[in-house]
């Protein structure tokens, strides 16, 4: 194996198992966005009968919210890892050995890889079970893994980028409120062209959340919309390379420090 | 008496203190209710046209009542972080040791979490109102919203405060949190009762945050509803918190 190889594949491996060692990180990311879930479609449902709303049923439009969430929790799970790491003096260490920043970025987020992955194959096995619809079939399901997955690592890198900006865990837990209202002002709970008030449809239009949601949301309740996906897959690349771009940028300064 | 008091004057002054004058403790605890009412009020008014929704105040207002005394019970449990922050920065197990009448510690923390759950509430009242909500209460009415509100602060602030005097670490934060939001999430939150069917109808119809809502929604339009059972309800959580609170006193004294 390359070097490279070698060294990202040593940082994955580290990542995983440390990510998995927090139980209660890892049950809160997983059941949290259920629990909402069961609250929203319990409490909505009734919004699936205003003329024009997308789907049969609250539970299919729902459903793809819980990987945006999913993706959320990336976000602070990645940053406070790192941040620890720059805490306890890890990447200091680090910066002492020939590892290559770009190998540490790909380490790390290769737990979240795998935690998003888990977290997706849950959400859509209870889906399913609770009697959600694919209208774009297996293949469908498939499309939406890697999607969710995308999304996971673009918030993710995103964490990466705090925790090496700010080397503090609670400056990265400190936005997940931020990025919370991101999500709530967004399409997630009623389509755009439902959204009655005008200033916060305005919101919604340029937040770009609401297209990775929409993204998800068109594989579960209208089959292969192109320009939904285009726009979900686009976006969610965009913010992946923005934030990676980022990430290192702000790792170079945090290795040339040390 | 008058010791009781001083101590319980002492921590909530103190409490309020820190709350106001550091924005970071006070800003989520005024930011929260606002969001969830900028996003649920501005973001779902479509429900409002959902056959059988007939709030005759209209949406604004309906989800004004569930933000209003979710920020009541939230004001109740940031105070229970605050506690916790008391415990681990050691500032409580001095207070402990030099508070004459220990039981006004929680009365004083109790009287913070009020204090600063009402300026959340004038905050949420205030951007309701420039929102352009409809009130159709009286004046009666909307002091019965308030004292509702006072009560589910205070019931939370007992609940709070005595996972924190037994956890004594902010790692308890979930603990003191998650309860609470189960409670007011698994109650009509979005639609009134009869529009909530399967599961969450049956888990609402015996949920007490229910009555707090459907009272809170009377007291807004001016035709108030199950306040008896909603009164009596919060009343009974706050003696109940009380006691957990307490004995969650008695057990920080134990551990020293």
């Amino acid at each position: 194996m390359s070097p490279l190889g070698t060294q990202v594949g040593q940082l994955a491996r580290r990542s995983i198992v440390r990510t998995f060692r927090q139980p209660a990180n890892v049950a809160f990311s997983f059941l949290f966005p259920l629990l909402l879930l069961a609250v929203n479609v319990g409490g909505l449902d009734a919004a699936a009968e205003i003329p024009g709303f997308p789907a049969d049923s609250f539970l299919d439009f729902a459903l793809a919210f819980t990987f945006m969430q999913g993706a959320l929790f990336a976000t602070t799970n990645v940053g406070t890892d790192l941040a620890r790491d720059i805490q306890t003096g890890f990447l200091n260490r680090l910066a002492l050995t020939p590892l290559r920043g770009s190998a540490l970025l790909a380490g790390q987020l290769a737990g979240i890889v795998a935690l998003a992955l888990l977290q997706s194959l849950l959400y859509l096995t209870v889906g399913l079970v609770a009697g959600a619809r694919f209208e774009a079939g297996p293949a469908g399901i498939v499309v939406l893994l890697l999607l969710a997955v995308l999304i996971a690592i673009a918030f993710g890198a995103i964490g990466a980028f705090l925790a090496l900006r700010t080397g503090s865990g609670e400056a990265v837990q400190g936005l997940f409120p931020l990025l919370f209202v991101l999500l709530f002002l967004s399409s997630m709970n009623l389509p755009r062209n439902l959204i009655e008030i005008d200033w916060f449809r305005i919101v919604a239009t340029i937040n770009p959340v609401s297209y990775l949601i929409e993204g998800l949301r068109s594989l579960i309740v209208s089959g292969w919309d192109a320009q939904a996906l285009a726009l979900g897959f686009g976006l969610g690349f965009a913010l992946a390379a923005a934030a990676l771009a980022a990430a290192s940028l702000a790792l170079r300064g945090r290795l040339a420090r040390t | 008496m008058s010791r009781f008091r001083s101590v319980a004057l002492a921590v909530a002054w103190r409490n309020l203190h820190n709350a106001f004058t550091n924005p970071a403790i006070l800003l989520p605890s005024v930011a929260f209710p606002l969001f969830f009412f900028t996003a649920f009020a501005g973001g779902l008014s479509r429900i409002g046209d959902v056959p059988g929704f007939d709030f005759p105040a209209g949406y604004t207002a309906f989800q004004f009542v569930f933000v209003f005394l979710q920020s009541a019970a939230f004001g109740g449990v940031f105070t229970g972080f605050a506690i916790a922050r008391d415990f681990e920065s050691g500032f409580a197990r001095r207070l402990l040791l030099a508070a004459p009448r220990r039981t006004g510690i929680v009365a004083g923390y109790a009287l913070a979490a009020i204090g600063r759950w009402l300026f959340t509430a004038l905050v949420v009242t205030v951007v309701a109102l420039v929102a352009g909500m409809e009130v159709g209460g009286s004046g009666v009415d909307l002091a019965g919203l308030v004292l509702l509100g006072l009560l589910v602060n205070l019931a939370a602030i007992l609940w709070a405060g005595g996972v924190a005097m037994r956890a004594r670490t902010v790692q308890a934060g979930p603990l003191m949190q998650m309860p609470v939001f189960l409670v007011l999430f698994l109650a009509p939150v979005y639609v009134p009762l009869d529009l909530l069917e399967g599961w969450i109808h049956a888990v609402a119809t015996i949920n007490p945050a229910t009555f707090f809502l459907e009272a809170g929604r009377g007291f807004i339009v001016g035709e108030p509803a199950e306040v008896l059972a909603a009164f009596a309800l919060v009343v009974a959580l706050v003696a109940v918190f009380a006691l957990w609170a307490l004995r969650g006193l008695r057990s920080a004294e134990t551990a020293g």
